[in-house]
């Protein structure tokens, strides 16, 4: 009954809980948003413990930050905000393990390649090869380029809006968009270089 | 090999595929525990943050010694004084030969 009237109080009104010091309203907002910011991490993590640390990190850094979530802008746009950069930290902080070879793909994705090859709308996007090659392709991009085409070409959101989740200028987005596009190419000419050559 | 089609297909994939917001279970329970646990003593935190706020007080008394020492020596020549008396006192041994006592 408690967790429902929790539920039922809205943002604003479980923020200003939080701030007058009762930390259990802030369990209703990780509730609510928890889905959002998973959904989020696993674009940037592939074990599951790592997406949880980031989760669990975004969540912390929300608690200890709240006091300067101004309210001119819904939560959930500052909380994936603060999502967004806290995924590219932890890409920074692990861009030493980026995998630096596709000599190891597996046959499926091989296959793949090689259908693509023969005839490319032979080869689905549909199938969990594809899906592989393109973690393994994003896995060895730079931490701001992995960043940037993942807001840009996978999840479609505009310079704008890109400029507003990482704190970056238009301008810097731009440069970062057109270099990862250039890193992007050069990943792919060695993918075809390694398979086909 | 087209590479501008393959880009665009491996795109396309990871479009049509969004990762899941499944979370496991009582996630935000660990959260509030992680909440409710006391802040460990971080003494390099502290020791870091003490430095850093540091910094403008020291800046602040090094600029005003500075400026104070440029502006007192420009207004005083006691410095040729000061050069005129070593110099007395290095030589006096010298200038008092006759003295013998």
């Amino acid at each position: 009954m408690a967790d429902s009237a929790a539920v039922d109080r809205t943002d604003a009104e479980l923020i200003a809980a939080v701030l007058n010091g009762e930390t259990a309203s802030f369990e209703p907002l990780v509730k609510k948003y928890q889905p959002r910011v998973f959904a989020t991490a696993r674009r940037y993590a592939r074990r599951e413990s790592e997406v949880e640390d980031i989760v669990q990190e975004v969540f912390l850094k929300a608690f200890q930050k709240l006091r300067s979530f101004r309210g001119d802008a819904p939560f959930e746009h500052w909380l994936m905000r603060l999502a967004v950069r806290t995924c590219y930290d932890f890409l920074r902080a692990h861009r030493r393990n980026r995998e630096m070879s596709f000599a190891d793909i597996s046959d499926e994705e091989s296959d793949w390649l090689e259908r693509f090859g023969a005839d490319p709308s032979d080869a689905s996007e549909h199938a969990a090869a594809a899906r592989e090659l393109v973690e393994r392709l994003l896995a060895q991009l730079s931490p701001a380029a992995r960043l940037v085409l993942t807001l840009l070409e996978i999840e479609d959101r505009s310079v704008k809006e890109i400029a507003a989740l990482t704190g970056w200028s238009l301008s810097v987005v731009k440069i970062r968009a057109f270099r990862a596009r250039a890193e992007m190419r050069k990943c792919l000419e060695k993918l075809a270089r390694e398979k086909y050559l | 090999m087209n590479l501008t089609e393959l880009r665009k297909k491996l795109l396309a994939a990871a479009r049509a595929h969004p990762p899941g917001g499944d979370v496991p279970y009582a996630f935000e329970k660990r959260v509030m525990a992680r909440l409710a646990e006391k802040p460990a003593l971080d003494l390099f935190a502290i020791w870091n943050r003490t430095l850093w706020q540091a910094v403008a007080p020291c800046l602040a008394v090094t600029l005003f010694l500075g400026v104070w020492t440029f502006l007192a020596q420009r207004n005083d020549n006691s410095r040729e004084t000061l050069a005129a008396d070593l110099e007395n006192s290095l030589y006096a041994p010298l200038d008092n030969q006759t003295e013998t006592w």
